[in-house]
């Protein structure tokens, strides 16, 4: 029979996050390690949610769009022109 | 032209060195570097767009707050001191030129207001119905077993046809959420980056952060175990 202090693994699942940001105080987390010593379901929760993290680490994203990049590499050049120094008189 | 190890890689804000390489990258940009100066615009284009996107409700719109900020930081990298992350730098000029556009929209719900919690109106990170009812003696304890990813192929989750059920789930997700997950696990942002571009608590984003990890995972699992019918059946 589970002890009334102990926590369910409904409740431990929504702790999931804050034990992995480190953010369970020290007797939860000691209530949340507990439960995962004791219970066959909850370790293999917090692996499937690991490996999700791990899934969408592995996303990538789209970089600019050329033609944008194209625009502002032409202002970049304004500006390595401008920053030079005043363009010399009669060029 | 730089060669191909040198060329960053997108996203490469997951890479633990992510804020050295900023600062690299600036100080190329400071010399006129032009391959430095793609670089950043590249790697910060998908989280500024997303960002404006917060205080604009036109796309295009959002574009040109992009647009916008790079020529903030032309203006302004020379007085950039770095007191703050270059990161944290960016997006605050662009936050600041995205609300006053947003302002003119008529469109500034701040993202404080967005994230309270509950305005998503999230369930639980699992179906109540996989728990035992109240009334057991084990009431809140798993009611069947649970899948053992950690005996998947590593290759299981990460191909393209695995990915591509994550990045529906993702844009499946309230905006807020969305948003969170994709600083925090796809470009790799620090908690406290995140709370700060956002301007929302530590709780708050771990809130917002719990929510859309577990849409995710239940996305995965349903993809895994072939249910709903549209999804494929696991490989075996
Ligand atoms: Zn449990």
């Amino acid at each position: 029979m589970p002890a009334p202090d102990d926590l369910t693994c409904r409740e431990l699942v929504e702790l999931v996050t804050d034990y992995l940001e480190g953010a369970l105080s020290g007797r939860d987390r000691a209530r949340f390690e507990a439960h995962l010593l004791d219970c066959d379901g909850c370790p293999l929760y917090l692996e499937q949610m690991r490996r999700t993290i791990r899934a969408v680490g592995a996303l990538t994203e789209q970089g600019m769009p050329q033609a944008a990049k194209d625009d502002l590499l032409r202002r970049f050049g304004d500006w390595k022109r401008v920053r030079a120094g005043p363009p010399v008189p009669g060029r | 032209m730089p060669t191909d190890a040198e060329r960053p890689r997108l996203p490469a804000g997951r890479e633990p060195a992510a804020e050295d390489d900023d600062r690299r990258l600036v100080a190329a940009l400071r010399r006129g570097d032009d391959a430095a100066f793609v670089a950043l615009l590249d790697r910060y284009h998908a989280p500024l767009v997303r960002l404006a996107s917060l205080y604009v409700a036109d796309p295009a719109v959002a574009e040109e707050v992009v647009q916008e900020t790079w020529l903030g930081v032309l203006g302004g990298i020379d007085r950039f001191e770095g007191r703050s992350s270059f990161k944290t730098w960016l997006c605050r000029i662009l936050t600041n030129l995205a609300k006053r556009r947003g302002a003119r929209e008529a469109r500034t719900v701040p993202f404080s207001a967005l994230s309270r919690p509950g305005a998503d109106g999230a369930g639980p990170a699992v179906d109540p119905g996989r728990f035992l009812p109240p009334g057991d003696a084990w009431a809140g304890h798993w009611a069947g077993d649970l899948r053992d990813w950690g005996r998947l192929p590593e290759e299981a989750l990460l191909a393209q046809e695995a990915l591509a059920h994550v990045r529906r789930a993702i844009a499946a997700l309230p905006p807020t959420q969305r948003l969170v997950v994709t600083m925090r696990d796809v470009e790799g942002w620090t908690a406290g980056e995140v709370c700060g571009v956002l301007a929302i608590s530590a709780a708050n984003q771990r809130v917002l952060l719990h929510r859309a990890r577990s849409g995710v995972r239940r996305a995965l699992e349903r993809y895994l175990e072939g249910t709903p019918p549209r999804c494929p059946p696991p490989t075996t």
